[in-house]
């Protein structure tokens, strides 16, 4: 018998209700994948297939048409505290100080905590992430990548089972991406955190992920692969790309984005790989959005 | 750069104020009277006088005014002769009890009505045919009903205060941003401090808004009231001096008025400062 999952996601599916004179639309349907403690998985698709849907179910936030999650067992049916979001627009409360946004999270997990230890907690978290300098400044007065990061530094907080996070770091530049994705590298081998992260960026993705999930165009998409990232760990940015691996995976990836499903990474690497298939001519050619 | 239009603004205000009471003066000033052929001696002794007075208070029949009555507001001589302090005080006690009272219902009801689409559909056709009701046409019922003119006066301005502070607790609550909401919903945080801690903090300027909006108007409302129920107040002050036809009291009560209804607004102006935030 093997020991079940720590995430388990078994036939998902979300339909929403039709518009006026209209189909209902399936977003996606037969979702099936797992997540072992410790993971850090991303998920990669194009735009509109239903990334966040899919985070919004596992955060509890929506509820899927049919199919089930279970964290360790327990189905998941609303968003609780062993889950900590990261929102794709960071979702700061703009009227507190960095100070008290993170102290709202820390309050709300740990009632019993006094001032002194609330305050120990959040001046952790929020110098894990290097905005202590920031500490007493409202929202309006940071740059978006630090907004980001305290966003991050208030979901660390509360110390969570499972990490969401949607797109954390797309509206960022390229630079502060950077540096806010060694952060997270850093912090998540530190501390051996279990991540669920939607991307768009293949690269990021590399970096970060020991698992990579490959989802189809909606509507009816579905996850076409599940691979792990044959580049050894620990990984960095500026030695990643000399890994033997990289340049394959990475085209396997961009191939998947471009062309849509394929012979999956792990049956490539064994050698049996059967003879290319030529993309279907009707199949529009997308280039990844960022 | 700033600094200098302020500078300016304020000289052009003072020009503007001068030129103002420079043709006010001008067009008070005492009249040749014509006497034709009149002996002047006959004139004066029949009490007709070459030199007519205007009947239009001057600015220093004003300025007087002003002076007799700052420099003792509290006094009280009578029931028809109070202090304009005391007077005054009437007024804000009466603007300020209906209008706290207008809060107490207005802002949990706007609480509901944004935060329950149900209570929205069921509760807004009351609220749009009683929203546009002259508050002052509540009167006759309520001096009928309560049969006190002071407690009917609060009444009034209660009934006109609840309006816009409902409507805009109202907006401002259904409009709070969802992702503040799922925030508080991750982190499992219970109905009572989500409404107090983020709910309210984030409508906050809008409520405030909606406030300063029905302060305005219980303002306006509250000298009407009482021209209408008589007894004390700024506005049954008015009346009395209109009766006595001491026109340059009158004035003097309506620049009064338009001074206290500014400090008023700056007041709720400077509250609504106080709650605002800078959305990001
Ligand atoms: N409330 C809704 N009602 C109807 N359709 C919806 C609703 N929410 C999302 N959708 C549809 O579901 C699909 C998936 O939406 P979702 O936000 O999950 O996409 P996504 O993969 O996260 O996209 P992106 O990468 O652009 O963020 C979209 O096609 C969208 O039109
Ligand atoms: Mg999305």
């Amino acid at each position: 018998m093997t020991t079940p999952a720590f995430i388990q996601v078994d036939g998902l599916e979300k339909t929403f209700p039709a518009p006026m004179g209209q189909e209902p639309v399936t977003v996606f349907q037969n979702l099936d994948f797992e997540i072992e403690k410790g993971e850090f998985v991303c998920l990669i698709g194009h735009s509109g297939c239903g990334k966040s849907t899919i985070l919004n179910i596992l955060a509890g936030l929506d509820a899927a048409t049919d199919g089930y999650v279970f964290m360790e067992n327990r189905q998941v049916t609303g968003p609780g505290l062993d889950r900590g979001v990261v929102f794709q627009g960071h979702a700061l409360m703009p009227w507190l100080t960095v100070r008290e946004n993170v102290a709202f999270a820390v309050k709300s997990r740990f009632k019993r905590h006094s001032k002194d230890e609330v305050n120990a907690q959040v001046e952790k978290y929020v110098d894990m992430v290097g905005l202590t300098p920031a500490i007493d400044k409202k929202p309006h007065q940071l740059s978006g990548g630090m907004r980001q990061r305290v966003g991050i530094a208030r979901a660390f907080a509360i110390e969570p089972k499972m990490l969401l996070m949607d797109e954390p770091f797309g509206a960022l530049d390229a630079l502060t991406r950077g540096v806010i994705q060694d952060e997270l590298l850093a912090i998540c081998q530190a501390t051996n955190q279990t991540v669920f992260m939607i991307t768009h960026d293949v690269d990021e993705a590399i970096l970060l992920a020991d698992k990579i999930l490959l989802m189809t165009n909606g509507p009816f998409a579905e996850v076409a692969e599940c691979a792990y990232n044959p580049l050894t760990k620990p990984r960095s940015r500026q030695e990643m790309h000399h890994d033997e691996h990289y340049y394959p995976f990475r085209n396997h990836l961009m191939d998947f984005l471009v062309n849509g499903p394929s012979t999956p990474y792990a049956d490539k690497l064994e050698g049996n790989e059967p003879p290319p298939v030529e993309a279907p001519a009707d199949r529009p050619r997308r280039v990844v959005n960022g | 750069m700033s600094q200098s239009l302020r500078l300016r603004g304020g000289i052009v205000s003072i020009l503007i104020l001068l030129v103002f009471l420079g043709a006010w003066w001008g067009a008070t000033l005492p009249t040749q009277v014509d006497l034709g052929d009149m002996d002047p001696e006959y004139a004066a002794m029949m009490g007709l006088d070459t030199v007519k007075e205007s009947d239009i208070p001057t600015p220093g029949d004003i300025g007087s005014a002003i002076w007799t009555h700052l420099s003792d507001p509290f006094y009280v001589a009578g029931s028809n002769d109070m202090g304009i302090g005391i007077q005054l005080a009437h007024s804000l006690w009466r603007v300020l009890a209906g209008f706290a009272l207008a809060a107490l219902v207005a802002v949990p009801l706007g609480f509901l009505i944004g935060m329950s689409p149900l209570m929205h559909k069921a509760l807004d056709p009351y609220i749009q045919i009683l929203k546009p009701i002259s508050p002052l046409a509540w009167m006759p019922l309520a001096l009928y009903i309560i049969q006190d003119a002071s407690i009917s006066s609060i009444f009034v301005i209660f009934i006109c205060s609840i309006w816009p502070m409902m409507v805009n607790t109202a907006y401002g609550v259904a409009s709070v941003r969802d992702d503040w909401l799922a925030v508080a919903k991750t982190l499992e945080v219970g109905p009572i401090k989500k409404a107090f801690k983020v709910i309210l903090p984030a409508a906050a300027p809008t409520i405030l808004t909606g406030m300063r909006i029905s302060m305005g108007i219980a303002w306006l409302v509250i000298v009407a009231a009482e021209m209408l129920v008589g007894g004390t107040g700024i506005g049954y002050f008015i009346w009395n001096e209109w009766n006595n036809l001491d026109l340059a009291n009158v004035i003097f009560a309506i620049l009064l008025i338009g001074v206290v209804g500014m400090i008023l607004d700056m007041i709720f102006g400077l509250l609504g400062k106080a709650v605002s935030y800078k959305e990001v």
